[in-house]
């Protein structure tokens, strides 16, 4: 298999990839460019006897052009990044399902806040490492921590935030493909954090809604 | 002119000198010793990467606790990243940039005796060797070294042990280090400029490491009151950085009112100034040597010294972003994204510059030359690959992974550390009295230069397909089932790179006691240092020289040499 960007699986990963694109493709060929010419000139005007260099200090329409274009380009990229940043962070219309996510050292705890759409009554389900998401369903996810920072991150959402103590921060996703992925922690957390990896299972809003009342019963039990 | 003469005794003559030479060879061997440790533990983390838990019997013997039947555990790994970290930014890089070169070349080159404070020099050299055994003393200690990275952020580091505390304890006394250095740069570029050095006549690095100090006196304090504040939530209870709720080990701590995310500003308030303190300078020395070895002036040496300037305040308005994902406000995410774009340009300018230097020279493939080349080609990769990280939505994919590591690679080794090897080779002379050999020389900077990028550019593949950073062991991810191989190939160039610096090694004690005696001006280079003897006597200067010109005038039409030094008369 390649080693190259994992599946985009929401509504906007997509866009952060068309953006690593552009990027690419900008980057790319300035580099190519500049190094090109780099090296054209360590042949070209290598030190040969009888031929002095060319005793010049500057020029001020060059400054200029090389100047204003790059200005141009990083303010078209700043401006289009814009707008899918501003695109991530919007709030989300009427989430279909809110999850609370919990790190801790070092396992993420999951709460789905049940019929009544609120945290911490009785109707909640709890689970360990363990989060099911319902294919093009919007869900909102709080997430904060416990003890030291963690950073939830699906690489397949091109997604992270990190799950920082005293502050609850959201995020929102709308997957598109059904499958079994998995959840690392990006922040730097302990002795532990290589390990503290969860389970995420994208499936049917059927299959979900199975899953979540037996997890529910079995809770109970 | 020299008012005091040189003293005597051995003590005062080469241990607690005050002669700005002698502080900065200081600077230079101490620095070069903390550079091979710090490669030594990167080259350990390689190891754990290369091939996750397979034993490296020898090492047992060196670390029983961290390494038990040679084999590593996690927070062992943790410790080394966080030491190859620490040491590498805050006593190899910084050291030799600012110390190293900041002492040497200062007084020499705007042709003052000495700096202004010579005894606020010395202790501020003297500091060092304490903060290095402060921060290193955490592998002695109960727990180990410190072990939350070099970001140390809250409140991972305040649950750590005493080698944590001993982490923060010698960063503050390197940072007072920092600022007694950068008082006395300051202070000694304003006031010692020799007859005729004019600001718009400075050398680019002197311009360089006077707007670092600049950096370096304003963001400095701020770290070390971050430091003092964390010190006191790790050991005496308060709750600067800690909130209420936080239970640490299943018991529920006693704190309540403190913000998580305040350090992070505090910390990258100082430490994304400090990307260009460990940048601007190898700028600086960079601009120095193309010129010499091109035959050529600077090509727009006003540009780049305005560059400088903006790049020293727009340095101070990015900070967060290194906090995309911290939770912080979209909306100052998209400021700070538009800061960073805007920092590019002035990066963008110089390099354009440095390429209209080189155009219509006579360029001379000299080993410093060959070190600022690769300078300027690795800088481009590293500020190119900025743009990515910059783009914040990108970033929310992009951060915490190898891509990052590779980003910071490109600009503190491609670009610092391939500038500090130009300055060494192109100083090596003027400090020792002798020259390098070029054949041991040549060979160094190309296996480095392969090396480093056979180690350095798969990160960014690493990144894009998603390697978390500070992973001791990436094999149970299922999305990186397939980087093993990718990774060993890396292990291998790092082991290589690191092997290939015995030969820098050798060349220097080598040339120091064989090399060829290099006269007082080797290269034929017009500023100041050039116009006294290798290495300079007490003082520098027999008579205060006069400058008349800029410091590039090489090939001026219509003269019988190629080079006209600033203290003659054309």
């Amino acid at each position: 298999m390649r080693v190259w960007l994992p599946d985009a699986i929401t509504t906007t990963a997509p866009a952060i990839d068309r953006i690593f694109y552009i990027i690419l493709w900008i980057t790319g060929i300035v580099f190519v460019l500049v190094q090109a010419t780099l090296v054209a000139f360590l042949v070209r005007y290598r030190h040969r006897a009888g031929r002095p260099a060319y005793y010049i200090h500057g020029n001020t329409f060059v400054e200029i052009v090389w100047t204003v274009i790059p200005t141009f380009i990083l303010g078209t990229l700043a401006c289009y990044n814009q707008q899918v940043w501003s695109q991530i962070h919007r709030t989300p219309p009427a989430p279909d399902l809110q999850v609370e996510i919990v790190g801790e050292q070092f396992a993420w705890n999951i709460r789905y806040a049940g019929p009544d759409g609120r945290f911490d009554t009785p109707d909640d389900v709890t689970t360990l490492n363990q989060l099911h998401l319902p294919v093009g369903q919007t869900v909102l996810f709080h997430i904060t921590s416990k003890d030291v920072i963690h950073s939830f991150f699906v690489p397949q959402f091109r997604l992270k935030q990190d799950a920082v103590p005293g502050l609850r921060s959201r995020l929102w996703v709308q997957p598109t493909a059904t499958g079994h992925y998995e959840i690392a922690c990006a922040e730097l957390c302990g002795l532990g954090h290589y390990r503290m990896r969860g389970f995420l299972t994208i499936e049917s809003p059927a299959a979900f809604q199975a899953w979540l009342a037996q997890t529910r019963a079995e809770s109970q039990s | 002119m020299s008012t005091t003469h040189e003293p005597q005794g051995f003590l005062r003559k080469h241990v607690f000198s005050t002669d700005h030479k002698t502080i900065g060879i200081q600077f230079l061997f101490t620095a070069l010793t903390m550079l091979l440790i710090g490669g030594l533990l990167a080259m350990l983390m390689r190891w754990q990467l290369g091939w996750p838990g397979r034993p490296l019997p020898f090492m047992e013997k060196l670390v029983p606790e961290g390494m038990p039947g040679g084999i590593m555990v996690p927070e062992f790994y943790n410790m080394l990243f966080t030491m190859h970290g620490s040491l590498m930014i805050f006593f190899a890089v910084i050291p030799l940039l600012v110390g190293v070169f900041g002492n040497y070349l200062i007084p020499l080159k705007i042709g003052a005796p000495d700096m202004a404070f010579p005894r606020l020099n010395m202790i501020s050299y003297w500091l060092v060797p304490p903060a290095i055994l402060t921060v290193c003393s955490g592998f002695f200690l109960q727990g180990g070294a410190a072990a939350s990275g070099w970001t140390a952020y809250a409140p991972l580091s305040t649950t750590l042990g005493p080698g944590q505390v001993c982490w923060i304890v010698g960063v503050i006394v390197l940072g007072t280090s920092s600022i007694m250095g950068a008082i006395n740069y300051v202070t000694t570029i304003i006031n010692l400029r020799a007859p005729g050095m004019h600001f718009f006549r400075l050398p680019l690095s002197i311009w360089a490491l006077f707007i670092t100090a600049i950096i370096t006196l304003m963001a400095t304090p701020v770290l070390a009151s971050a430091l003092i504040l964390l010190l006191l939530d790790s050991t005496a209870g308060t709750s600067f950085f800690l909130p209420a709720g936080l239970i640490i080990d299943g018991v529920l701590q006693p704190n309540s009112g403190g913000q998580v995310i305040l350090w992070q500003h505090l910390f990258w308030f100082y430490s994304h100034p400090a990307v260009y303190i460990m940048i601007l300078p190898a700028m600086g020395l960079t601009s120095e040597i193309l010129p010499v070895f091109a035959r050529k002036p600077l090509f727009g040496y006003h540009s780049m010294v305005y560059a400088i300037m903006a790049i020293a305040v727009l340095g101070f308005l990015v900070w967060a972003h290194h906090m995309f994902t911290s939770g912080m406000n979209p909306a100052l995410g998209t400021s700070f994204m538009v800061s960073t774009m805007v920092i590019a340009v002035p990066s963008a300018i110089k390099t354009f510059n440095w390429l209209g230097t080189l155009w219509r020279g006579s360029i001379r493939l000299t080993t410093p030359m060959l070190h600022a080349l690769a300078f300027v080609s690795m800088f481009i990769i590293g500020g190119l690959t900025g743009i990515f990280a910059a783009a914040n939505s990108l970033d929310l994919y992009l951060h915490d992974t190898y891509f990052i590591v590779g980003h910071l690679h490109y600009v503190l080794f491609g670009g610092s550390l391939f500038g500090i090897f130009a300055g060494i080779t192109f100083w090596f002379p003027k400090m020792f009295g002798r020259m390098l050999n070029e054949t041991l020389g040549k060979l160094h900077f190309a296996l480095t230069f392969v090396f480093f990028n056979v180690v350095m550019f798969p990160m960014f593949i690493l990144g894009i397909a998603g390697m978390p950073r500070r992973i001791y062991d990436y094999t149970q991810y299922a999305h990186l089932a397939h980087v093993g191989g990718l990774n060993r190939m890396m292990s291998i160039a790092a082991f290589c790179l690191g092997a290939a610096q015995l030969l820098f090694m050798v060349n220097i004690f080598w040339s120091l006691v064989r090399g060829k005696p290099a006269g007082e001006n080797p290269w034929q280079a017009n500023t100041l240092e050039w116009s006294t003897s290798s290495p300079p006597p007490h003082g520098n200067f027999a008579t205060t020289p006069t400058v008349y010109h800029g410091p590039y005038e090489y090939s001026v039409p219509g003269r019988a040499t190629d080079w006209l030094p600033q203290h003659v008369k054309a």
